[in-house]
């Protein structure tokens, strides 16, 4: 079978080994470009937010390279998110297409539901429960480790003495990750990833500014979504920092809970799980700010509801604990310069105002 | 002289409002509605909420504004879940209402923030109920006469809304008033108006239009009138339920109007900026086209919302399945 899956960042390397592996045909959907955002856009409706819209693209480009199953993730609300998978499908299914979105609930909640889904994959090419765990382990090892190369990634780019140089190398090493095929040789691949980030030259004497980034999770992660926000902070000579990977995430919603600590944090500005990644924004700013940062710049698409909670909240967090919040709403209008403008003027004026930290110290 | 509690006269208002009314007045308490919304109210929420914030939520902060120095406290309970069973929550911005409502808006007078999870178990609301008492310095039977008293009234407010009254007309009723008769003169067509109730209901927002509707010759159904366990049981034919209370009302009662009930037309109202109505109207547009067949329109409300506009659209539709109808 023609198997699909919302491209989310460099995730699309372990999906592709795993639907290949259990014996499908995967089809890697194209990098989310401006005609699958227009796609997207026409069909969708007028205020779902942009992960949405993009979804929805990806998939009708994945239909037309022939993708007859589209697997995707649940959830349990109440961020929109979760009912994703179904609204896309009346949608699908009202232009017309025959595809069928499975959705992946997580185990803990409805175990028969996932024990039936895994079922209906490894059943047509004769897989074993036992086979396919392996798969789902290996693939796993690849999700980790392209997580872990990307943060390498991202230490080592506001001090490279080369502006571009990381990049190039990072698209080499997740060349090699790509073409890893079982469990040592990601491992490998891992290692002299690391190496090779590791080795490019670097002034560590420079200074630089450290930001963290929050936000809602497919804005944060997609590059295409967010204009490629992280990178072009770090050629601005800034340090960034994000705590939502996709291994993270799919750890705390599938098997338990380690954010804890972020929720204490949040705890006095917001006690109550609102779903999505609201709470973390919060919790998150407190922690950046007791991590001695320079500032928060806050990612979500437009009209999304937990990240307008947080956003309603933050000023609050940043007025008492002193720590800059920049907001980015980011919808089909948004454009790269008016991101680069904003960032520019956010990173002038924390420059500013540590200069000005250092000559009045005592606040 | 006794205490003043301020309850905001939107959002779960129209569902809950006789329920805790009745409960702080057995309490000894005063309750203090805020006007209905005007554009006082809206233009003072629109200035302190955050502005991505949807119209409802704009309006809320209005409606507590307008409370402000007229009371102690404000009653603005945390709403989780209203089902004993099942996972159904509410929207996000419901979650964190208090939450926003503090950060936003300076000088308060205390907020009750209630947390009302009534999925934890079968005398969940009982316990919410005395921890309330308990607050006001009641006594125990005080406190269970308050919520004996207070579950009669809402399930004669329940009764009166079954019986095709509004709630605001129901409201009225309990208060002793007579509402104004609902009856136009000559009623040709059927409709089905959904929603959530603070859209629906709320006549300044979206601009009379129950009263509009009614004036060109339409009798109005609404989810309010219809048993919950008949809309309930609609929930079965989605692949999957919707994880917001209001909005699974909305996606159950088009639902129900579909396809046990003859309605010449859905109307859906929606807010400008509503995040799980995106999902829900789609929803019921795809539903209403590919399955139920039957004319659908969507209204979209926001703090631009002109009589104008609404006129225009609302003549329009009801023209068109008047000539459907061969009424005309």
């Amino acid at each position: 079978m023609k198997i699909s899956f919302p491209r989310m960042g460099n995730s699309f390397i372990a999906f592709k080994m795993l639907i290949n592996s259990l014996g499908h045909e995967a089809i890697v959907p194209p990098a989310p470009s401006e005609r699958t955002l227009s796609l997207g856009v026409r069909y969708a409706p007028e205020f779902a937010c942009i992960p949405f819209k993009i979804l929805l693209g990806t998939y009708l480009e994945a239909i037309e390279l022939g993708t007859e199953m589209i697997i995707t993730s649940g959830g349990v609300g109440p961020c929109r998110a979760g009912y994703y998978g179904v609204l896309h499908q009346m949608i699908l299914n009202d232009l017309g297409h025959k595809v069928k979105i499975m959705v992946i609930e997580p185990p803990l909640r409805d175990i028969f539901g996932f024990i039936r889904n895994v079922k209906t994959l490894i059943k047509p090419t004769r897989i074993g429960w036992r086979t396919f765990w392996h798969h789902l382990k290996t693939a796993w090892e690849k999700l980790v480790a392209l997580d872990d190369i990307e943060r390498i990634s991202h230490q080592v780019r506001p001090y490279e003495v080369n502006r571009g140089e990381t990049t190039k190398v990072y698209e080499r090493v997740l060349q090699m990750l790509d073409e890893a095929r079982n469990i040592q040789e990601i491992t490998e691949a891992r290692v002299e990833g690391e190496r090779l980030l590791r080795q490019i030259p670097c002034d560590y004497n420079r200074p630089t500014l450290k930001v963290g980034i929050i936000g809602e999770i497919y804005v944060v992660i997609e590059p295409f979504a967010n204009h490629d926000l992280q990178v072009t902070l770090e050629s601005m000579g800034v340090e960034t920092q994000r705590a939502i990977y996709l291994s993270g995430y799919t750890r705390d919603c599938f098997v338990f809970d380690s954010e804890h600590d972020v929720k204490k944090a949040a705890a006095p500005y917001l006690n109550e799980l609102i779903g999505g990644h609201g709470i973390n924004s919060v919790g998150e700013t407190v922690l950046y700010a007791r991590h001695g940062f320079d500032g928060v710049v806050q990612l979500a698409p437009f009209a999304c509801i937990p990240e307008i909670v947080a956003k309603s909240i933050l000023p609050k967090v940043s007025h008492d604990l002193g720590i800059p919040v920049l907001t980015l709403f980011i919808d089909e209008q948004t454009g790269k310069a008016g991101i680069q403008t904003r960032l520019e003027a956010f990173v002038d004026l924390l420059w500013q105002r540590r200069q000005m930290m250092e000559v009045r110290p005592a606040i | 002289m006794p205490q003043k509690i301020g309850i905001p006269r939107t959002l779960g208002y129209y569902a809950y409002y006789p329920l805790w009314k009745t409960f702080f007045e057995e309490l000894g308490l005063e309750v203090i509605t805020s006007s209905p919304t005007s554009k006082t109210i809206l233009d003072a929420g629109v200035k302190e909420a955050v502005n991505d914030a949807c119209i409802p939520i704009k309006i809320l902060h209005g409606h507590v504004i307008d409370l402000k120095g007229k009371v102690d406290y404000i009653f603005l309970p945390r709403l989780v879940s209203v089902r004993k069973f099942g996972t159904e929550t509410f929207c996000p911005k419901f979650l964190g209402l208090p939450d926003m409502v503090r950060a936003a808006i300076a000088d308060l007078p205390e907020i009750i923030d209630t947390r009302v999870d009534l999925a934890k178990g079968r005398f969940e609301l009982f316990r919410l109920c005395c921890k309330l008492g308990e607050r006001f310095g009641a006594s125990l039977p005080r406190v269970i006469r308050a919520y004996w008293r207070a579950l009669m009234v809402y399930r004669q407010y329940q009764r009166l809304l079954r019986e095709r009254y509004t709630p605001v007309e129901a409201i009225e009723i309990l208060d002793g008033r007579q509402p104004e008769s609902q009856d136009s003169p000559k009623e040709s067509l059927v409709f089905a108006v959904v929603g959530y109730p603070y859209a629906i209901y709320d006549n300044f927002l979206n601009v009379n239009l129950l009263k509009r509707l009614r004036g060109l010759g339409v009798r109005i159904l609404t989810a309010e009138m219809i048993p919950t366990r008949l809309l309930i049981r609609e929930a079965k034919k989605l692949p999957k339920n919707l994880f917001w209370h209001f909005s699974n009302r909305a996606v159950q009662a088009a639902w129900y109007f579909l396809y046990r009930e003859r309605v010449d037309g859905i109307v859906h109202v929606t807010a400008f900026g509503c995040g799980p109505d995106a999902m829900v109207d789609r929803m019921i547009e795809l539903e209403a086209k590919n399955n139920g067949h039957r004319p659908f329109l969507s209204l979209t409300i926001d703090e631009h919302t002109g009589e104008a506009g609404i006129q225009t659209r609302v003549e329009a539709f009801v023209d068109m399945l008047k000539l459907r109808r061969g009424v005309l």
